[in-house]
């Protein structure tokens, strides 16, 4: 058996096997089991040697070949398969109490099989062409809640889908700077198509635009499950491209540029927050910061740059997962996510109330949440090279901090006199308060998360040097 | 004779991608880019054995079939509103822009790709007119036009310098896709609509 077969086309099949399907228990459990399994063979069968157990002997080689070209999985991104498993493993729990088992699970295992091939693809640029595949299937993920098409997700399909052409061609030009290094004209043109690619595909400043439309228009678990994987998937890609090439890490503005485009989406986006009135335009703020974040932990150089944006990983995904499941058990019980249509839900659901909050605060760099440690690094890092741009990254946090305590005043603004209670499921409850025990440990003991952290660097053979 | 023929190509591109710009009518538009593959076709196998260009061919007109049943079935043959249309003289302005500004392009990709001026030009003015179609609506299935029309200019120039198999079947599935996803979109409006 070969080991893309197991991490790539499996999950494909099973997704759609699952398509097929119309029991939602039968669906989640068959998924939810097949990523758990999935999550542990990945951190415990080693890839390309022989393996004995009882009298049986099996090894997972490591590439298959298809149409010409190779899927190549290694030992070295075993850790990348465990956490992108492991993650969608607890994406897929609070499915079956928002009753959004179909479409998540089907397309969602598809989504995340495909954007595993991206880093499997050899050569890595048709990666660019899966990723718009995953796209498309994240349209319909998108309008499951049977709406009219709207103009965030509209303009999210056309963003991704210019992506294609600028990463292809920057490919071709790739190879020419291979063939002939010295030749500063094309490192130029294969660095501004590389740019504007990216700039589409990770939704950077000032293509943004769709992430709050279509966190507004989408049902916001959905969204938020989108939100996620998109940027961490792209975020890898773009890795890949800076681990393959030296010229591309060598460019003396490379760091300049991605702490400028870093900056502004930390600025902007905390901004945008503080005046957003929709509580779903908040969230993709809060994504846009993210990327933000990432952008400048990579600009800060050396290992510890890489360092720094895996240790983002962990936490950005338990509160975006917290964020958009509280923001959808609000969503049940109110006619919308505006601020005025969530009025006194803090008191009659407390647990999603909270749970938003936090992860809110969490992803604004509260300390003892997930989300300080490593937005502190990122903090000292920036001081410690210009303290105006330090300045600008807590103006952008600070605004998500105020779109939280904005939040805040509107879940708990009631009458006098009205009643409190919880009325979410036991389910829900369970799910917030597991994910709020989750955002407390890994902001008090950040190291927990350090067996990734050593183990994660492997995937980049260069970067981690 | 190839020659003539790669320029009466190139003016087949420009009326069909110009005429989906303004054409009101699903059919007509869907017409357009039926013959905008047949272009396309032509201008790969240029480069590409006829068999591979083919596969162009038939995945541009599954689309269309897509496209087409897709409409038939959402809007039962009614017209859609477009609301750029008002515009007509600012429109044909814009492309008339293009087309020129793809022309003094085309004259440096010609040294870049080595490629004749006609396959060129015809791949611009495809992307640049996709690129103005996207820009004037937002009708989610002139969209897809406007996307299919782009891809199939970046289509072309891009096979001047990769005939992988590879991506010649995933840029079939893109196309295929964003075909597929329009007829998605246009279902479940009007099922919302039902």
């Amino acid at each position: 058996m070969s080991a893309p077969l197991l991490w790539i086309f499996l999950p494909l099949v099973l997704a759609g096997i699952l398509l097929l399907l119309n029991n939602p228990k039968v669906v989640f459990l068959s998924a939810c089991l097949f990523t758990l399994f999935l999550t542990l063979a990945a951190w415990l069968l080693p890839i390309d040697t022989t393996l004995t157990v009882g009298g049986w002997t099996f090894k997972l080689t490591p590439s298959i070949e298809i149409l010409g070209r190779k899927l190549t999985l290694t030992s070295s991104d075993r850790s990348f398969l465990a956490l992108i498993y492991g993650s969608i493993f607890f994406w897929f729990i609070p499915a079956i109490s928002l009753k959004i088992t179909w479409p998540l699970i089907p397309l969602g295992l598809a989504i995340t099989s495909l954007l595993v091939a991206t880093l499997a693809v050899e050569p890595f640029l048709y990666a660019a062409l899966i990723i718009e595949i995953a796209v498309l299937l994240s349209i319909p993920l998108l309008m499951s809640q049977r709406q009219k098409p709207m103009k965030g997700i509209i303009r999210f399909l056309i963003f991704q889908t210019l992506a294609v052409p600028f990463i292809l061609i920057s490919g071709w030009l790739l190879a020419g700077i291979g063939a002939n290094p010295g030749d500063l004209a094309l490192v130029t043109q294969a660095a501004i198509f590389l740019g504007l690619g990216f700039a589409f595909l990770l939704a950077i400043f000032p293509f943004y635009s769709w992430i709050p439309m279509l966190s507004e228009e989408a049902h916001p678990y959905l969204a938020g499950f989108l939100l996620w994987i998109l940027p961490t998937a792209t975020i890898f890609f773009g890795l890949d491209f800076l681990d393959r090439y030296t010229w591309l890490r060598d460019i003396s503005i490379l760091p300049a540029a991605l702490t400028t485009v870093g900056i502004l989406m930390i600025l902007s986006g905390g901004i945008l927050s503080a005046f957003q009135n929709h509580l779903g335009r908040i969230l993709g703020c809060a994504v846009i910061v993210e990327t933000g974040f990432s952008l400048l932990a990579l600009s800060l150089g050396g290992r510890i740059s890489l360092n720094i944006f895996l240790l983002l990983l962990v936490p950005r995904t338990l509160c975006l997962c917290i964020w958009s499941l509280t923001l959808a058990i609000l969503r049940e019980s109110a006619p919308g996510l505006n601020l005025r249509d969530v009025e006194k839900l803090g008191r009659t659901r407390p647990f999603a109330a909270s749970g938003l909050i936090l992860a809110n605060l969490a992803l604004a760099g509260m300390p003892l949440l997930a989300g300080f440690p490593p937005r502190l690094a990122i903090w000292e890092g920036m001081a410690s090279s210009s303290i105006p741009l330090a300045f600008c990254v807590v103006i952008g946090s600070l605004g998500l901090f105020v779109s939280a305590v904005r939040t805040l005043a509107a879940l708990t603004s009631a009458p006098e006199g009205t009643a409190w209670g919880a009325r979410e499921t036991h389910v829900q409850r369970l799910l917030v308060l597991v994910g709020l025990l989750g955002l407390f440990l890994l902001g008090l003991f950040p190291q927990w998360a350090l067996p990734l952290w050593t183990k994660l660097p492997a995937i980049f053979t260069h970067l981690s040097q | 004779m190839i020659g003539v023929l790669n320029w009466v190509t190139l003016l087949m591109t420009i009326l069909t991608a110009s005429g989906l710009l303004f054409s009101r009518d699903w059919r007509w538009s869907l017409g357009l880019l039926a013959v905008q593959y047949l272009c396309v076709f032509w201008m790969v196998q240029a480069h590409w054995p006829v068999s591979m260009a083919s596969a162009k061919l038939v995945t541009g007109w599954m689309a269309c079939a897509v496209l087409g049943i897709a409409q038939l079935n959402a809007r039962g043959g009614k017209e859609t509103s477009r609301t750029w249309q008002q515009g007509r003289l600012f429109s044909i302005l814009a492309a008339g822009m293009i087309l020129a500004a793809m022309f003094a392009l085309s004259l440096r990709g010609v040294e870049w790709i080595s490629l004749s001026l006609p396959v060129v030009w015809g791949g611009l003015v495809l992307i640049g007119l996709g690129l103005l179609h996207l820009a004037f609506t937002s009708d989610s299935f002139y969209v897809v036009i406007g996307l299919l029309t782009l891809l199939s200019g970046f289509e072309v120039l891009y096979a001047a310098i990769e005939s992988s198999i590879l991506v010649t079947a995933l840029l079939s599935v893109v196309n295929l896709g964003l075909a597929l996803t329009c007829a998605y979109i246009l279902n479940i409006a009007q099922e919302k609509f039902l």
